[in-house]
């Protein structure tokens, strides 16, 4: 397929001639790594206080990752601006008069903005880790321990996979300002509180990110979930496949 | 060359584009002409596959635009100055489209020359006039080198010499035997570059024409006559078999017999006349009687007032084909 060679080169020096990819991705890998280190190092502190129960449960891991909630908002502005940046600017009519079969166009531009995310991803989470662990001390893990490795490679997955299904949305809706407006809210506010209530928890846990969490993390006692954690990120790759299904259903007919 | 077969877009229950077919021929500047809203630019985007028509086909060389491979080589396009992403330099915007069309680099510095835009190659297009965004969306339909040009309203918001210098562009790049087509709405405009046209209103094909033949048919000149003694020079005029139009102000307007004749006619009567002067209607005023019937957003000026300047009598007749006949009606 020389014309996807073509496309993909293309769309790659698209991705680096903007200022935004550099910001949005460097606000994730800093957000991410510095929250990470101070709930780690506050952790820490608090250790000694916490019930028996809490000790137990205590995942340091998944504490090295508390930034990803806010790195997440990055890697999705990331996402967003890749796609909805032809729209705002019109850029799209120069694109597609360019690339004319619309599936290779959607399709190398999403593989391109994806490896990038996921090699921002994967630094992402295994710096968080490493600067995570040195701030727990004594109540460290390591990569050796049993899931740990698994957890940290999920991690730099889970911010890829958020990255993809923002393309996707935003490649439906367009518009930069409304694909944000969604989907910001949603990662940040509605998916926790779905997910934390009890009486909306069975729905909740389905949900892209609450799903995909479960890959992050190492010990999960007194977790309900009926999937682990391959099982979660499954839940993730499907709500993925839908919003690229639906990307292309719509760019493929729709006019420029 | 590029055919348009019963091309048709329909939003709603508005019709954009009804019914066009055309061909767009190569080795000339063909203008596409029309008023605002007339489906110009609807029709130019059918052309590249961006809009979906509604019905009919447009045919590139004889294939649909999806099916051209590396498209940029075949068809290059200004449809809008600002499809652009105003953060890339124009040497990355003209890179990335250079390289979905496996164009070398080279020719995007070559393009940039061609444009005058080489100093500026490394700035943000953010930052750009109107006129040098025109020329840095020329520039991008003219790296692949391809055989058919699309401009849409090249001109617009361009200075003097910005207009001179794409009015040589698209003669020369016909002049190469290219294919050239370019929209407007301004006859004045289309007078001086353009070869063939093709006009439309309210999406209708109203005609497919050479310049030459347009001007014959369209420019209508006549004779204007203003005498203190209107009626004897009426009769005058009757007596030597001219059949004279008043307008609304009184003077009169004659057609088909020069000033020459009819200054020596009133001499002979011994008839003060206060005006003798032949006149010429405009390319521009046969362009809007051609399309008043068709033009979507009137202003709304005085009632006495016809969008065409309004000189049609009623023993005018009417230029060429049936169209326009209207106004005609409208307009006396």
């Amino acid at each position: 397929m020389a014309v996807a060679t073509q496309v993909l080169q293309s769309e790659w020096t698209k991705i680096k001639s903007v200022r935004s990819t550099v910001w949005t991705l460097g606000l994730a890998v800093v957000v991410t790594v510095a929250l990470g280190a101070l709930i780690s190092a506050l952790s820490k502190n608090d250790f000694d206080k916490l019930s028996t129960e809490d000790r137990i449960n205590f995942d340091p891991t998944f504490t090295s990752f508390a930034g990803m909630g806010l790195g997440q908002l990055a890697m999705i502005v990331f996402g967003v601006l890749v796609v909805s940046n032809e729209y705002s600017t019109g850029m799209i009519r120069t694109s597609l008069a360019a690339v004319p079969q619309r599936g290779t166009f959607l399709f190398s531009k999403i593989a391109v903005a994806t490896l990038l995310a996921l090699a921002i991803g994967m630094i992402t989470s295994f710096v968080a880790f490493f600067v995570g662990q040195s701030m727990l001390g004594e109540h460290k893990a390591s990569l050796g321990d049993p899931g740990v490795l698994r957890a940290v490679i999920g991690g730099g997955l889970y911010m890829t996979l958020i990255t993809v299904f923002s393309m996707g949305v935003a490649t439906m809706l367009r518009s930069p300002m409304l694909s944000l407006g969604i989907l910001m809210p949603f990662f940040f506010l509605v998916s926790s509180i779905l997910g934390n209530v009890s009486a909306t928890k069975k729905v909740g846990q389905y949900l892209p990110d609450q799903a995909g969490h479960k890959v992050m993390q190492v010990v999960t006692v007194g977790d309900d979930a009926p999937y682990g954690p391959w099982g979660g990120f499954t839940i993730m790759v499907l709500w993925v496949v839908a919003a690229l299904i639906g990307a292309y259903a719509l760019l493929r007919k729709r006019d420029a | 060359m590029i055919e348009l077969q019963g091309l048709t877009k329909r939003y709603g229950d508005k019709l954009a584009v009804d019914g066009l077919t055309c061909t767009v021929r190569p080795g000339i500047v063909t203008g596409f002409l029309g008023p605002n809203g007339a489906g110009k630019s609807t029709t130019m985007r059918m052309m590249l596959d961006l809009d979906n028509p509604t019905a009919g086909t447009v045919l590139i060389d004889g294939k649909h635009y999806r099916q051209l491979r590396d498209p940029l080589r075949a068809v290059g396009a200004l449809l809008d100055a600002k499809a652009m992403h105003g953060g890339r330099s124009a040497y990355n915007h003209l890179l990335c489209l250079a390289q979905s069309n496996g164009i070398p680099g080279s020719r995007v510095r070559e393009v940039l020359d061609t444009v005058g835009l080489t100093s500026v190659a490394k700035k943000r297009s953010k930052g750009f006039s109107l006129g040098m965004g025109q020329r840095l969306g020329i520039a991008g339909a003219l790296l692949g080198d391809p055989r058919i040009l699309m401009f849409d309203e090249p001109v617009n918001g361009l200075d003097p010499e910005g207009i001179h210098w794409i009015r040589n562009l698209m003669k020369n790049l016909a002049a190469q035997g290219r294919t050239v087509f370019v929209s407007s709405h301004l006859m004045s405009e289309m007078a001086l570059t353009a070869d063939h046209l093709v006009v439309i209103g309210q999406g209708r094909l109203l005609a497919d024409t050479s310049m030459a033949e347009f001007i014959a048919q369209n420019s209508r000149s006549y004779v204007r006559l203003r005498s203190p003694d209107h009626e004897r020079l009426l009769d005058a005029l009757a007596a030597a078999g001219v059949a004279p139009v008043t307008t609304a102000d009184g003077t009169l307007e004659v057609d088909g017999t020069d000033a020459a004749r009819l200054g020596e006619l009133a001499a002979r009567h011994g008839i003060v006349l206060h005006e003798l002067s032949p006149q010429q209607a405009s390319l521009e005023e046969a362009f809007m009687g051609l399309t008043a019937e068709s033009v979507e957003y009137h202003a709304h000026s005085s009632p006495g007032e016809a969008p065409a300047a309004g000189q049609g009598g009623p023993g005018d007749p009417p230029p060429g084909a049936g169209w326009g006949a209207g106004r005609r009606e409208k307009g006396s």
